[in-house]
């Protein structure tokens, strides 16, 4: 019954004051919804990399793979059998079907654990039609709508497979990759007979890859994940600093109901209790909205990260999001631990501040000049880890690393640099109200900091990560126009098609340029060899970073191939370095070229050398030259003559708006964090200074009585907000471009393998301050009605000596 | 010719006389119904009075200092004050008139908690249009506090807090200074030195006086003494 009294008295507090619970609420809300939901993207994607290593990888087996990445002899197989051991040969490669590529895998079901069959062949019919020429695919039933009437093989539906990849007997795999005799990996069954040879020694040249070692792709994917879990983290962190600066106003409101209650016999520790009881309420009040939010928030976000993914790394995840109960529990566990946190430091406040100690809501609001000066301190030292970390640590964490200490450091010292600018400002002016105004916001800043401080990060995010953006458009756009130089791509249907088409082509187009390319491993990793014929347009237009003296005549000879940005930088390549690129072709590195939104190595060699060491290498597609007024005809012409259907010829034009298109479906997700972000840090203005409107009384009370009216003293409140703004805006500036030049010139080099220059773009900025402003005079609006329509008696209690 | 003798008379006699309150009304609003802490006040001040106001808590003491601040309105009545009656100015119009005429002294949040000492100090006088830096220095010497011109309101005890108001109210040299409890929060040594300060420099910048106090003992050492009762002037 005590403790239901004094729960009553407690929560009182909320009743009389909805907007500090609203504030409080939506701040936790907010919080749980962006960090819940950027995780639920990551388990989906992640559970999905996982369904993929587990059926098309046999993630979940040891392999036998090559270490240096070549193919594996067959006969190694055979050997291996013999020797008694349960194994088994995969064959993969990548086979275009029309205008569809497919990750084909070759897998023998007669020796493949059962373990990992993902192949459903029941019966002998579906095993024989399997393994006996022309051959099944068992692909998913979206990759079989798209490769319909495109081959010869008959297709099995199995909704156990995955978009892009498709399942064929080892044999007829070697065959259709035109690698007799070779194999990727070989799989080893978990339960061996005892006693067997060590593999060591029967197949010394080969290495074992343990099961559930990390995927190519989970390993590519991983800086995209890292950068959604560090922009859920801030949305997070955002969201908390609006907690705990509501449950710290609060604790100290309630300091008086604190005092009578203990005065009246209720126990530290049963008043803690009832504290905690009540926060833990709300976090699972605020954590089922924030985790729905969250679940909606993921939901929409899913399909734009899936196009990320599919755009920028060849990750296939689907675009629609499960219910996973391990989500929901994690969501109010992040509730609850981010309400704790945050409201850790005003409970132990309550345990250790003596029964008689006045409330001092005003001085909750200021911070000591000696936390200012820690602040500060550790605002230099995160800065200088920084750049420490930039100067001289490699890799993608030392990169995330240094842009979280770049940006926290900055954070923890806006404070410092505002109140030294207002101090500045403050000396020069010698007009009463003038003064007072500077004055003023000096003293407001320690409440309003960490508002400021969520505004800074959310727009130092938005123009960083906006640079970053639009300097890789502006890059990627320059590129396509000197990449897609062809005004034509045409692709023929087969091998004797393409031979007629050559010749037809012969005489009607200003030249011809071959697109025909192997699948190959280099170094260790899977990669595309292309093939190109001399012509000028490549030395005109194809977009080379670094290179050779002669490079082009040096790739014509065969004696010179050019590397992809990506693969250069990986592989820290230097011009001059030798390449195995077939057993019996070493060629050496003269060029580099950008290649931007391949997660793949690359390498161009002259198509002669290409073809006499890769005899069988596809020679369906080509670029054409003519002058740009004969497409349209030549168009029709090539349909009329060849009968091809639309998808197999592609104007440049077409290639180009498809290509931004998905640049821009790619980066979709990032704008909508940003906006989100943007979101949560006007919330913390809008929960900051309503809280302070409701201590700004005794400052401002003085001020009218000596003559200023309360809509002078309201539009002096504006500016004020206006003037923090434009402050915090114009730190926000550099701080943005510094975050934009670490994301270029560090993370994504380390992520993507490519460098984009910087560029810079002022009117993105004028429109983001523009959105800014608003926010701020929204979040500012409600605060000053309220001040603008103050009764005087609410005024004047002030003076009021029974106060 | 007698008639319009007599009317001059008594223009000159209102001109004179710094305030002048008729049949003054306020009410307010509170949860048990409508409250009248005014009942219909008359009262006449003088230039350069110095005058007590004293009652019983509740007694509308405080109100009625509001009142002639021209920080509240009357609900009815006149507030004549150097032949203007300020109940029928504007909202802009007394904030003018407490900027350059009023000197205001509370018990407590009477300073700029944002301004040190320097700045508080001359901050109305500024704002009224009156900064004088020599004045304002003399008024720092007089009331001792010389040391404290860089500290900020929350740095000072409650009686130096004091000193620095009535310092603040007096620099910008107003017609008339209203106090409410000013020595209210101050033990019987410093309160008395505090009315001392306040009393002599009054007298020297020639200011009228209206006090409101609880103690008899501070009423007596004024020229003249009001008692509130029930809203009602005995």
């Amino acid at each position: 019954m005590t403790m239901w009294i004094a729960a009553t008295a407690l929560l009182s507090h909320w009743r009389r004051r909805p907007l500090q619970l609203g504030a409080l609420l939506s701040g936790l809300a907010l919080a749980t919804a962006l960090w819940s939901g950027v995780q639920a993207i990551n388990a989906e994607a992640r559970a999905s990399y996982a369904r993929a290593a587990a059926v098309l990888d046999q993630n979940g087996l040891a392999h036998l793979v090559s270490p240096n990445g070549r193919a594996i002899p067959q006969s190694a197989f055979v050997w291996l059998r013999r020797a008694g051991w349960k194994v088994s040969p995969v064959l993969e490669g990548e086979y275009r079907f029309g205008t569809t590529r497919l990750r084909v895998i070759g897998i023998d079901p007669l020796t493949m654990p059962a373990e990992t069959q993902t192949v459903d062949l029941g019966n002998d019919e579906d095993l024989l039609s399997f393994i006996t020429p022309p051959g099944t695919l068992v692909v998913s039933p979206e990759t079989a709508e798209k490769i319909r009437g495109q081959t010869g093989l008959a297709l099995r539906v199995s909704d156990r497979m995955l978009d892009g990849a498709a399942f064929i007997d080892i044999g007829l795999a070697q065959r259709l990759l035109r690698r007799d005799g070779e194999l990727s990996r070989i799989v080893i069954a978990e339960n061996q007979r005892p006693g067997l040879e060590p593999l060591g020694k029967l197949v010394p040249t080969l290495s074992v890859r343990e099961p559930n070692a990390q995927t190519d792709v989970e390993h590519l994917t991983e800086s995209l994940h890292l950068n959604l879990t560090a922009f859920g983290f801030l949305a997070f962190a955002v969201g908390l600093l609006i907690v705990y600066s509501t449950i710290g106003l609060a604790f100290e409101q309630r300091r008086p109901t604190f005092r009578t209650l203990r005065c009246l016999g209720v126990s530290l520790r049963r008043l803690a209790v009832l504290l905690l009881a009540e926060l833990a309420l709300f976090a699972v009040a605020a954590g089922a909205v924030g985790v729905a939010i969250g679940y909606l928030v993921a939901s929409l976000l899913l399909p734009g990260v899936a196009a990320t993914l599919e755009g920028l790394y060849g990750a296939s995840v689907p675009g629609t999001l499960s219910l996973r109960p391990e989500w929901w529990v994690s969501g109010f566990a992040i509730a609850l631990a981010g309400t704790l946190v945050s409201s850790a430091q005003s409970l132990m406040r309550l345990m250790r501040v003596p029964l008689l100690a006045a409330a001092q809501p005003q001085a909750w609001g200021r911070s000591s000049e000696k936390g200012r000066r820690l602040q500060v301190l550790a605002a230099a030292a995160l800065l200088a880890f920084s750049g420490a970390l930039l100067l001289w640590a490699d890799g993608l964490q030392a990169g995330f690393g240094a842009l979280g200490c770049l940006l926290l450091g900055a954070a923890l010292l806006l404070p410092a640099v505002l109140s030294g600018f207002l101090t500045l400002m403050q000396r020069m002016s010698s007009r009463a109200l003038v003064t007072w105004f500077w004055a003023d916001a000096r003293q407001q800043l320690p409440g309003l900091s960490l508002a400021l401080m969520a505004l800074l990060l959310a727009l130092a995010a938005n123009v960083g990560v906006g640079t970053m953006v639009s300097s890789f458009r502006l890059t990627f756009v320059g590129w396509l126009d000197q990449r897609l130089a062809a005004e034509l791509y045409v692709a023929a249907r087969n091998e004797g098609e393409a031979d007629r088409l050559r010749a037809w082509l012969a005489t009607k187009v200003e030249s011809v340029l071959p697109i025909s390319s192997v699948d190959a491993e280099i170094r260790g990793q899977p990669m595309q060899i292309f093939g190109v014929v001399d012509d000028p347009t490549y030395r005109k237009h194809w977009p080379l970073i670094v290179g050779m003296p002669n490079v082009w005549d040096r790739v014509a000879s065969g004696e010179g191939v050019l590397v992809n940005e990506q693969f250069w930088r990986r592989e820290r390549l230097r011009i001059g370095d030798r390449l195995d690129l077939a057993s019996e072709w070493k060629a050496t590195v003269v060029g580099v070229y950008s290649d931007y939104g391949n997660p793949k190595g690359q390498v161009m060699a002259g198509i002669n050398a290409l073809i006499t060491h890769y005899p069988h290498v596809s020679r369906l597609r080509y670029g054409l030259r003519v002058p740009p007024d004969q497409v349209a005809d030549l168009r029709s012409n090539l349909s009329d003559e060849f009968g091809l259907p639309a998808e197999n010829i592609l104007d440049q034009a077409a290639l180009k708006e498809q290509s931004r298109r998905i640049f821009d479906r790619t980066f979709l997700v990032t704008g909508a964090l940003n906006i989100f972000t943007l979101g949560v840090a006007a919330l913390a203005m809008f929960s900051s200074l309503l809280t302070l409107s409701e201590m700004r009384l005794p400052q401002l009370a003085p001020v009218w009585a000596t003559g200023v009216t309360r809509r002078d003293l309201a539009l002096i409140e504006l500016l004020r907000t206006l003037v923090l703004w434009l402050a915090t805006f114009i730190a926000a500036l550099p701080l943005g471009l510094a975050l934009a030049w670490v994301l270029l010139a560090v993370v994504n080099v380390e992520a993507f393998g490519w460098r984009l220059p910087m560029y810079i773009f002022p009117y993105e900025w004028v429109r983001l301050g523009l959105v800014a402003l608003a926010a701020a005079v929204v979040s500012v609006f409600i605060p000053l009605r309220r001040l603008a329509g103050l009764a005087p008696s609410e005024l004047l209690k002030v003076f009021a000596n029974e106060r | 010719m007698a008639v319009e003798s007599y009317i001059c008379a008594i223009v000159l006699i209102l001109a004179a006389m710094v305030i002048a309150l008729r049949n003054l009304r306020k009410s307010y609003e509170t949860a048990e119904g409508r409250l009248e802490v005014l009942r219909g006040i008359n009262l006449d001040l003088g230039a350069g009075e110095r005058v007590a106001l004293t009652g019983e808590s509740g007694s509308g003491k405080s109100t009625l200092l509001h009142l002639v601040a021209g920080l509240d309105r009357p609900d009815s009545g006149q507030i004549v004050i150097g032949g203007r009656d300020i109940s029928k100015l504007n909202d802009r119009e007394r904030a003018a008139y407490r900027r350059t005429e009023v000197g205001l002294v509370f018990q407590q949040f009477n300073l700029v908690p944002s301004l040190d000492v320097a700045a508080n100090i001359a901050f109305h006088a500024k704002l009224a249009g009156r900064h004088d830096t020599k004045w304002e220095s003399e008024l720092v010497e007089r009331l001792g506090i010389g040391a404290l011109l860089t500290r900020f309101p929350e740095q000072l005890s409650t009686g130096q807090q004091q000193r620095v108001a009535i310092g603040r109210t007096l620099a910008a040299r107003p017609g008339l200074v209203l106090a409410d409890e000013p020595t209210g929060n101050l033990d019987e040594a410093n309160g008395d030195a505090v009315l001392e300060l306040m009393l002599s420099l009054s007298k020297g910048t020639g200011s009228t006086l209206l006090l409101v106090t609880h103690s008899q003992r501070l009423a007596d050492r004024l020229d003249r003494q009001v008692h509130l009762r029930s809203g009602k002037l005995e």
